[in-house]
This record gives structure tokens, sequence and C-alpha cells, in this order.
């Protein structure tokens, strides 16, 4: 990144109707204000949203690729940390 | 709404399929009756929505002017989204105007089929920009103007300008909000940006009188309740247009003179334009002129 480029920004949207916020993307902006409005343009103009979070992509600390087998893999074979064995009413959606 | 389902709350029933593209889409001119009302002059009633309707149609014309020449992708979508705003505004009105007028032309015969002089929009809305500044400082003005006009005109006596009004004030304080950000940003910039944008509020000042010089069909609805005078509208407009720019950092005596009332010259309400009209409106209508009541 040259030091002429807009830092870069993970905008969440909240849809409608109470569910969580959403990671739906990325952009660059000048400075929190400016990304919020930006935010809006591209990510609600489909009337998708009622709220936004922005955050300075560098202030995102993610687990390391590298780490995958110890972070991950150990939890693959314990199914019995599954609610598989519950039946879930059809009226339950989003699960 | 059922209590034994505790996700009746959280789900649309109405168009949940689309939940994830956005759903509760609403139609802001349903149930608005369309009846002209009692007493009020048919020719200028559509006179007037012509005035408003075009401010809007053509600087939405020239926000579209921008797509593909903004400094930054997230800007250039910001002033799509603005533009297709004002052309919603300009549909409308438009569409109003032809109903008023009553000789069965539409929003596409309107905006398609009328000649520079048959224009009514202000000037400030044709202007070409130099740059980025020269847009913003414009589009700001405008918005910081219609949002005042809008907010007026939600209480006419005109049910169908009132609805007009009321969808548009919502959209024209976000495009105030957003210019008038990049205003500041820029006059309390680098040396560069002050620069640009202090010649670009200056280069605003010829137009600006005219936004609050009333033409006699507003005198006359106004009168009746159903315009908003403009001249009415001078004093939000210069503390609201000072305030943004003195937090710009700029001089805020770079503000309009104000127009004497008599006299004035004749300005975009009667249909005198600046070269720049005719250039837009040969763009504008060009396609459709040269395919008569094609359709895509």
């Amino acid at each position: 990144m040259t030091s002429h480029e807009w830092p870069l920004f993970e905008v969440f949207v909240r849809a409608k109707r109470g569910l969580n916020h959403v990671h739906v993307g990325s952009l660059r902006a000048a400075d929190h204000e400016m990304a919020l409005h930006h935010a809006r343009d591209l990510y609600t103009r489909r009337n998708e949203g009622v709220s936004i979070w922005v955050v300075r992509s560098d202030a995102v600390v993610a687990s390391d690729p590298a780490a995958k087998e110890s972070f991950f893999e150990p939890s693959g074979d314990k199914a019995y940390r599954h609610p598989t064995h519950y039946a879930i009413p059809d009226s339950v959606p989003h699960i | 709404m059922a209590f034994d389902d505790a996700y009746d709350a959280l789900t649309d029933h109405e168009d949940d399929a689309r939940w994830a593209y956005g759903t509760g889409f609403s139609d802001p001119l349903a149930g608005v009756p369309g009846d002209l009302p009692d007493g009020v002059d048919r020719e200028d009633l559509a006179a007037y929505c012509l005035m408003l309707g075009d401010d809007a149609l053509i600087l939405s014309h020239r926000l579209q002017q921008w797509i593909t020449r903004a400094p930054e992708l997230e800007d250039e979508l910001a002033l799509a989204n603005i533009g297709l705003d004002l052309l919603g505004q300009a549909r409308l009105l438009l569409t109003r105007a032809g109903a008023a007028e009553g000789r069965g032309r539409d929003e596409d015969a309107l905006a398609m089929r009328r000649e520079v002089a048959e224009f009514r929009n202000v000037r400030l809305a044709e202007r070409g920009d130099d740059d980025f500044a020269h847009l913003v400082a414009r589009l700001c003005a405008f918005s910081v103007w219609r949002l005042e006009l809008l907010q007026q005109l939600t209480g006419s006596r005109d049910p169908m300008l009132a609805a007009i009004a009321a969808k548009g004030v919502k959209e024209v304080t976000y495009h105030r909000d957003y210019a008038a950000q990049w205003v500041v940003r820029l006059g309390d910039g680098t040396g560069v940006s002050r620069q640009r944008m202090a010649a670009a509020v200056d280069a605003l000042t010829p137009v600006l009188g005219e936004l609050f010089q009333p033409h006699p069909v507003e005198t006359r609805l106004a009168a009746e309740g159903v315009a908003v005078d403009p001249a009415g509208l001078r004093a939000t407009f210069d503390d609201i247009w000072a305030y943004v720019l003195t937090t710009a950092t700029l001089d805020p005596a770079a503000a309009p003179a104000v127009t004497s009332s008599t006299g004035a010259p004749a300005g975009g309400r009667d249909g005198v334009h600046g070269p720049e009209l005719g250039e837009i409106l040969d763009e504008m209508q060009g396609l459709a002129r040269s395919v008569p009541g094609g359709a895509w």
C-alpha cells in the first residue's frame, strides 16, 4: 500500500429484524466517518441494512493460517459436541 | 403477530425468500390522492412541478457525467446513488406536471421532448464542474437549498407535492451531509485542496442569488398554500452555508449577496439558460429523439 492510498476498512451490516451484523466486504476511506458514508453507499443501497459497523482492517487480529492444525482440527472428530440429536421444528429458520 | 413463535419477530413474512437482498420495499406515494387541489391554476401547478423536477433532472445528469471520472470508486457510487435519488424525484415531479397540465404528456415526453427555453431549472443545476471541489461545493449549496425547500413543501396543500417532498427530504438530507463533509474535508485539508475549494465556492456566487428569486408562478402558488416562496429560504440557507464554510475554515463572507427582488434579470425559472444546458440536452435527449418511442 502506498502512502497515497486510503486505509482499508471492514464493513459489517445488520439486516432487518434483529439478526446479527454480518461481514459484507471492505472499502477504502480516509477516516471512520467517510467509511460509514461509503459503506452506506456501497452495501445498503438495495435496502439491506438497518445498522452498519466499520472497523479499520489493520485493527482486526486474525488467526494464523499456519496454525490451522492445532487451532481447528482437534474439534473435527468430536461429533458429540454437535446438537445433532435434537429435532429442529420446521418453524425455526436461520439455523 | 403470534407470540408462540419467537422467530415471528425476526422474519418478514411478506417476501422472506429475498431475505439476503433487502426486503420491505415500499411505495412512498401509495394511497396519495392524485386529484388537483381546489382552485389551483393547472398551468401554474404544472410549471411549478417542472421547476422542481427540472432542477433534479438536470443535476442528476451532471452527476451521471461523473461516472468513470470520480476520484475514488467509493465516491463514484455515492454520486451515482445521489444522481439516482434526484432522477427519482424528477420522475415523480414531471409525472405530476404532466397530470396537472392535462395534455397527455408523460414524464418521458417532458424530459426528452422539450427545448432549452422550456426547461425551468435554476442555473446552479446545469453548471459544469471544473473539478471535484466544484462538484461537491455545488451539490452542497443545492442540497442545503433544496432540503429547506422540500421541508417546507411537505406542508403543501397539494397532497401529491407534499408526499413527493416528504420522500425527498430523507434523500436530500443525506446528499447535504455527503457534500458538506467533502466541502469541510477539502477546505480544511491541504494547501492545494483548500485553494481549490475556495475557488469552487467563489465560482458559485453568481448563480446562488437566483435560488431565492421568486418567479410569479411561485408567488401565486405560495399564496394559495401549494408552493414554497423561495425568498423565505434565504435566511436558513445563509446560516447553514456560513456554518459549513466556517467549519471548512473558509471565508463565510464568500456567501452571495442578496439579489434585489425587483428588476432582477431573467433566469433559469424563465427558461433563460447558459450554453451548457444545450449541451446537456443534446446528450440526454439524443437517443430518445433519434429513436422515437423506443423502449428498453
